[in-house]
């Protein structure tokens, strides 16, 4: 209720103010710290600067449910958008976790977390057709379009998903949504996790209507999301027990008891069908295997190194007794290279977010 | 006009004494990799705009990546051009030579180094066919999802270049959703990788950049995607109707339901026409309009989504719906579709095939000016859309041996596409800028966000080497060329200098 009226007292467009805002900031060497609602604030490194605070740029611009697409400002809640989707039956496919009331449509796409959906339906920059920014020019720009298909020019829209506000100010998005499915249903399987990943892997390459695959360290969890027809009958095929839908939302937000707990929270992304990898601590799958979380005080570049050579990543979600060790992992010398010049050519001056992903840019 | 590089207004190009340049590639690859004399250039000249023809200075063939590094490594010391080309399958001319320049085809990286059902992925040379990868991922009953029109002869690599799409990316997406990772070399020869196996990468997204880079940023030595499982069946819907706009309000109808369609087509009656004339499908030849309904998944899924869209269709007003019978009749209505461009061939000395997306409540607006145009030009159009995305293909048909025609079927595409960007939408929804739409490219971005797709490019290949001329206009192009308002007689861009 607080929130809705907030929305309604401080609707606007500050895009004007911003750029100044940016001027005042390249002009003076100042650095912009740019913040949404703050709910993935604990993720990268902390930034000294003048916080930039998007939510007073809020508002849903354009929403036609028979085109698919949400237009909307980068600082409106994402409660707000998600109410206005689920009012004519479509959602955000990509499952966008909150972590907290105060999300923002921006920060979604900034730190670009998908949910339990990501492997079947696609990540939060798969969606992404749009974006009006402000450059680190203080120009206000736009790219992509409100359009399925847009090849003209690089697909800069797509590049700010994930980009954690190291390349400029998001204004606007425009993304791509989807009907919420006729049925859904979640199934509990008491398999390990080993025989778990087993499964999951020979289920890959049929075509069944799986949408979240878990392995919380005690059950599987699937959750089928289609027509009436193909949910129960992959039911049957599938076996197990019905659960309760609540689930997914819990481990969307990180609500799970296996979350609740002061270790370090490493966060696995990799290939598909990797078996489980002997890591210390205690592991929870997500996205099929894809996305597995880890609690461990485990060694960092030791960590590391066994999931770089198995072809996937750790970032250090929430770090326990870790200090000192970079959040995202550390990136391959040509690139960091190629990340270093893409942001002198797009922020020349450094202002937005430095040093947020990595201390080299 | 000309659409040929013009370095007046593309920016000049190094001069390089083609001797020497051979003597001295002759020293860093072997004598096969390498083609020099005019009758082996020929065949090079241009790929599918082919109203656009330059020889280059050599054609490359490496078959290494290491041959590969060592001749962009050179290029970039001695400051060579580079245009890389994979099937030369491409509508918008982005692998048109340089006459300056060095041609570098992929043609001879060609294998399938890996497909893991295990994992759904398939690894492979960006010379690999669009087709070869669903052949022979097939076994394990799954496919590689975006199918281009031109699937049989296009290849991976061009496909991530031009972000490729097809009939049925509603539902599964473009190229840039279903590659895991690229292989690239840079212009200064060093070897990168982009993406993972993984779903996602440490660092900012540059496989989602690179994706649709039209060949500017780097090459595509290998090209990791994805797999999907076939789905169990796919039905096809044909519906009739009387008035264009009709066709246009069921598209939107059947997504507002809540149904996503493998694939959503539209065509006017003159692409029926031709289509029935060339393929007997058994299309109504009296429409206005088809649609083309393609619904895929479980049984009884398909089942009750057709029931769905039949209903949805007839309240739109379609005077006739008849489902494909059998997979024999499926693929009579497709084939009448995918043969829509050959057949407009046949009815036409020349077409111009245009690629514009819009909102999908444009099309009755957008549809009604182009039969205006059509009349003030004195050229027929025949329309296929792939009306689920808004991508629209009007075919502009003249005859190039009749003076003035090729100029006045480009005018009329300028207009369309200037039409595109005027409703919300783009110039190109899957052929890419290439050459044909550089002009255009300065209706849809403004000067400032094309002084940023510079950046990025220079943060790539500062030299500015890698396919010059394509995809991003220089500004003296736009102020040359560019859709731009002149107003009170005041040319933008005073401070330009004029060729």
């Amino acid at each position: 209720m607080m929130a809705s009226m907030a929305s309604a007292s401080l609707d606007g467009d500050c895009s004007v103010q911003w750029q100044e805002q940016v001027r005042t900031a390249i002009s003076q060497r100042q650095l912009l710290a740019l913040r949404g609602g703050g709910t993935k604030q604990f993720l990268g490194r902390g930034v000294e600067g003048m916080t930039l605070d998007t939510r007073a740029h809020r508002g849903i611009l354009r929403y036609d449910p028979t085109e698919l697409i949400i237009t909307a400002r980068a600082g409106t809640p994402l409660t707000d958008i998600e109410a206005a989707l689920a009012e004519r039956g479509q959602m955000l496919a990509c499952e966008p976790p909150h972590f907290g009331a105060q999300a923002t449509f921006g920060g979604m796409v900034a730190a670009g977390i998908a949910g339990p959906r990501r492997p079947w339906v696609g990540s939060v920059r798969d969606f992404v057709l749009g974006c009006r920014l402000i450059d680190g020019h203080a120009r206000h720009l736009r790219f992509g379009g409100e359009v399925m298909k847009n090849v003209a020019g690089y697909d800069v829209a797509r590049l700010m998903a994930g980009s954690f506000g190291c390349l400029g100010v998001l204004t606007e998005i425009s993304m791509k949504v989807l009907p919420v499915a006729a049925c859904r249903l979640t199934l509990r399987l008491e398999l390990d996790a080993a025989m778990a990943l087993r499964q999951l892997t020979s289920w890959a390459s049929q075509p069944l209507p799986i949408t979240g695959a878990c392995h919380d360290g005690q059950a599987l969890y699937l959750r089928l999301e289609g027509g009436n027809g193909s949910v129960e009958s992959s039911a049957k095929r599938l076996g197990g027990l019905v659960a309760d839908d609540s689930f997914w939302l819990a481990l969307r937000e990180q609500q799970l008891p296996f979350f609740t707990d002061s270790q370090s929270l490493w966060r696995l992304s990799l290939p598909p069908a990797t078996p489980l990898l002997n890591l210390p601590g205690t592991q929870l799958l997500d996205w099929g295997g894809a996305q597995r979380w880890l609690r461990s005080e485990a060694d960092a570049d030791t960590l590391r190194r066994v999931v770089s050579e198995a072809g996937g990543h750790a970032t250090l979600w929430r770090a326990g007794t870790h200090s000192g060790i970079s959040t995202f992992h550390p990136l391959a010398s040509p690139v960091l290279a190629l990340h270093q010049r893409l942001k002198a050519q797009l922020d020349p001056a450094g202002v937005f977010n430095p040093g947020r992903m990595y201390s080299d840019f | 006009m000309n659409l040929l590089y013009d370095e007046r207004f593309d920016g000049a190009l190094p001069e390089i004494d083609k001797h020497g340049l051979l003597a001295d590639l002759q020293r860093l690859l072997p004598s096969v990799a390498i083609l020099h004399t005019n009758e082996d250039l020929r065949p090079y000249e241009c790929d599918g705009l082919s109203a656009y023809r330059t020889v280059p200075l050599l054609v490359v063939l490496p078959d290494t990546i290491d041959q590969v590094q060592a001749l962009l490594r050179y290029c970039h010391e001695r400051r060579v051009p580079v245009v890389a080309r994979g099937a030369g399958t491409g509508l918008s001319g982005g692998a048109l030579p340089l006459a300056k320049g060095i041609l570098l085809s992929l043609a001879r990286f060609n294998r399938i180094l890996e497909v893991n059902p295990q994992a759904c992925i398939a690894r492979v040379q960006p010379g690999v066919r669009n087709l070869a990868i669903s052949e022979a991922a097939a076994p394990h009953g799954l496919y590689y999802a975006p199918d281009p029109s031109s699937q049989i002869a296009c290849s991976i690599g061009g496909n991530v270049a031009e972000n490729a799409g097809g009939v049925h990316c509603l539902k599964y997406g473009l190229t840039v959703h279903n590659v895991l990772s690229v292989e690239i070399i840079t212009i200064e020869g060093e070897r990168m990788t982009l993406g993972s196996r993984a779903l996602d990468s440490a660092g900012l997204d540059l496989l989602a950049l690179f994706v649709g880079s039209e060949g500017l940023l780097g090459i595509v030595v290998e090209v990791t995607v994805k797999l999907l499982p076939k789905p169990e069946v796919a039905k096809v819907l044909l519906a009739s109707f009387t008035d264009v706009r009709d066709a246009g309000r069921a598209v939107g109808a059947i997504i507002g339901a809540g149904v996503i369609p493998g694939g959503l087509e539209m065509m006017d009656n003159l692409a029926i026409r031709a289509a029935e004339d060339f393929i007997h499908a058994g299309y109504p030849v009296d429409a206005a309009a088809i649609l083309l309904c393609e619904l895929d998944g479980s049984p009884d899924d398909v089942a009750a989504d057709s029931k769905r869209v039949r209903e949805v269709m007839q309240q739109c007003g379609a005077t006739e719906v008849r489902v494909a019978r059998d997979e024999n009749e499926r693929r009579q209505f497709w084939a009448g579709r995918k043969a829509a461009f050959p057949a407009v061939g046949r009815i036409s000395p020349d077409y111009y095939c245009m690629d514009g997306t819009i909102p999908k409540r444009a099309l009755p607006q957008v549809l009604e000016q182009i039969e205006v145009w059509s009349r003030e030009f004195g050229l027929r159009v025949a329309n296929v859309f792939h009306a689920g995305d808004g991508n629209l293909h009007p075919l502009i048909l003249f005859d190039a041996n009749q003076p003035g025609e090729l100029d006045r079927a480009e005018q009329f595409g300028g207009k369309i596409l200037e039409l595109c960007v005027a409703v919300g939408g783009s110039i190109t929804g899957e052929h890419g800028v290439g050459r044909e739409k550089i002009n255009q490219m300065c209706a849809q971005f403004c000067e400032d966000e094309l002084t940023v797709f510079r950046a990025v490019k220079a943060a790539f290949d500062a030299r500015g080497l890698l396919n010059p001329g394509k995809n991003i206009p220089t500004l003296a192009r736009c102020a040359e060329f560019g859709a731009m308002h002149v107003h009170h007689g005041n040319l933008p861009h005073p401070e330009l200098e004029r060729f």
